[in-house]
């Protein structure tokens, strides 16, 4: 399998940390893989995010994106190649549904633009794929926080990506609309899509993701496929706390063994 | 999914109706104020004297069609600038003297009033280049912070920039010579288009007119920009420089106007809020709305200002009045997820 993102010898540093955030750390995405990137508050996980975003500069290191260099690209180019769902995002204007997945559509369009009829059928498209056809001409700031979470993803979708990442995206969420992510993710993938999502939950990780990357203090600790990778121990090393696995009914799931105090 | 097209288009078409009809009463509105005036007597003059008085004809070509006119372009500018900023800035609460603009365009004025005396020429190009230089301050101020981020870090400049010509200010109204020169600087912050000749209003013109045409193309780019940064980033924006480029021309279009209007407050700050509730939040109808809004507010308010008494009565004063109490009935009456 060929590579959608290859990262190699990353370092960052932010002003006056005392560590750097990330040291030297590499890591393969497989394209069309859906990885999740597991590690302890504070690991490096949004810095990883933001530099792949091109919002945060390196100071050290390359990333290799389809082929080409990180930089090699326009930043139109970049919204078209890679989207983003943010953790939390709150508008303070009531814009439609609709009006806010077709955000998701200005890497297609000129600085003055407006959307064309193509766009806004992508986008209902797109509110169509996360169920919410029915709330399109609804305000933003009506929707609850499971349809909010669905609504940032039916933007990322009609960015048409072809690397999609994933903040935290299901942290916020009930078990319901938890699964609806899910699913999404899962069609998504079954698309051809590239997945990569940070999560703190091992066990939705090893639902959704068929691959792993473990960070820690801001250096890789493994990565590889889940069975291979997201073993008792390596979850152990990562998280400073005895943890062990449970296969069940082919689900693995991961859970703590005891606490030091 | 056409049921939901359906909607959308239905919205579309009512919002652009609706656009319609705003230009279209501005141009009524427009000829039935060149009417209207304190000559031959109070009140509206019967549309056949123009044809047999030739002072008539006079007033209305050379004095009232320039204020008309410019009484169009500060309302436009004021209201499109206070949209473009509360968008910018993602905060339903903001206007351009948010960066110091109106403090440092002040300054401006009555620095050229007390070293030169009143002079429409001076006082515009002064408060103008004031006006600028509070925004490049404010700009530089904010990328010397380190605290915040970059919005928060602009506004956080911008109050130190206006405390710091609103002493100034306060500074030359102590010096001024208290018979000539600070008359002349209190009304010019009351505000007004009393000196709207056809070279004032010329003057103004074709920087307003750009601005604006600047920025209503940028309309549906607005929207994403009010995002936070990282998403507006993360659809392919360069929301730094986007921002950059309209808070400038924003500025720059306020500033032009206010040196020979004065501080006319509250437009761009009730006149955004009321578009968006008629047209909804998306920038691409709510922001020309709030531009043809802006002009019909700032001319009626100007044709009671110079109609009802004898005397003109400030316009700063007469948008102060009637903005804030909007405001208040705004604030009090929003229904529950209302637009902002």
């Amino acid at each position: 399998m060929s590579t959608a993102c290859t990262i190699s010898g990353l370092s960052f540093r932010y002003q006056n940390a005392k560590t750097p955030a990330l040291d030297s750390f590499s890591l393969e995405i497989p394209k069309g893989s859906s990885m999740a990137l597991l590690g302890p508050n504070g690991a490096g996980k949004s810095t990883l995010m933001d530099i792949m975003l091109r919002w945060k500069t390196p100071t050290d290191g390359t990333i290799t994106l389809f082929g080409h260099p990180l930089q090699s690209y326009r930043r139109k180019e970049m919204g078209r190649l890679v989207a983003l769902v943010p953790q939390d995002e709150n508008s303070n204007f009531a814009f439609s549904a609709l009006d806010y997945v077709l955000f998701g559509r200005a890497p297609y369009l000129g600085d003055i633009a407006q959307p064309r009829q193509e766009d806004i059928d992508i986008a209902l498209d797109s509110l169509r794929q996360v169920g919410l056809s029915s709330f399109a001409e609804r305000p933003v700031t009506s929707l609850s926080g499971g349809e909010h979470q669905l609504l940032l993803l039916a933007r990322a979708i009609a960015q048409r990506p072809r690397l999609m990442l994933l903040d935290e995206p299901t942290s916020a969420l009930d078990p319901a609309n938890t699964a609806k992510v899910l699913a999404i993710l899962a069609r998504l993938h079954d698309q051809g899509m590239t997945l990569f999502f940070t999560t703190h939950d091992p066990s939705m990780a090893a639902e959704t993701a068929t691959h792993v990357a473990m960070l820690k203090d801001g250096r890789l600790l493994s990565s590889g496929t889940m069975q291979k990778t997201m073993t008792a121990e390596s979850l152990s090393e990562l998280y400073d706390t005895p943890m062990a696995t449970l296969s069940h009914d082919s689900k693995l799931f991961v859970y703590r063994t005891a606490s030091d105090s | 999914m056409n049921i939901q097209s359906n909607q959308y288009h239905a919205r579309i078409k009512r919002n652009r109706l609706l656009i319609s009809t705003c230009g279209g009463l501005l141009v009524v509105l427009a000829f039935v104020t060149l009417l209207v005036g304190r000559y031959p007597k109070a009140g509206f003059t019967p549309p056949a004297r123009i044809f047999n008085d030739p002072l008539m004809r006079n007033i209305i070509v050379n004095v009232r069609l320039p204020r008309v006119v410019l009484a169009i372009l500060a309302g436009a500018i004021l209201a499109g600038a206070g949209f473009v900023f509360q968008m910018l800035f993602s905060n339903p609460l903001v206007e351009p003297g948010f960066l110091g603009v109106s403090q440092g365009a002040a300054f401006g004025a009555a620095l050229v009033i007390i070293v030169a005396g009143y002079s429409t020429v001076l006082v515009q190009i002064s408060a103008t280049v004031f006006g600028l230089l509070a925004l490049a301050l404010s700009y530089i101020l904010a990328r010397h912070f380190r605290f915040g981020g970059w919005m928060l870090r602009l506004v956080l400049a911008g109050i130190a920039v206006s405390a710091i010509f609103s002493s100034g200010l306060a500074m030359l109204k102590l010096v001024a010579d208290p018979t000539r020169d600070l008359q002349d600087i209190t009304f010019w912050m009351m505000g007004g288009l009393w000196n709207s000749t056809w070279t004032n209003t010329l003057s103004v013109l074709p920087v307003a007119a750009v601005s604006l045409a600047i920025l209503v193309a940028y309309r549906w780019r607005l929207n994403v920009l009010s995002l936070n940064d990282r998403t507006a980033h993360s659809v392919g924006l360069s929301p730094n420089r986007d921002k950059l480029l309209l808070l400038f021309v924003a500025t720059v279009g306020t500033t032009v106007v206010i040196s020979v209007t004065g501080l006319v407050g509250w437009i761009g700050l009730i006149i955004p809020h009321l578009a968006r509730r008629l047209f909804g939040s998306d920038s691409r109808h709510a922001l020309p709305g709030a531009i043809l809004m802006g002009a019909i507010f700032l001319l009626l308010c100007d044709t009671i200002g110079r109609t009802m008494l004898a005397g003109e009565i400030p316009l700063g004063l007469l948008t102060s009045i009637i903005g804030a109490t909007i405001f208040i009935i705004i604030l009090t009456r929003r229904r529950h997820g209302a637009n902002l």
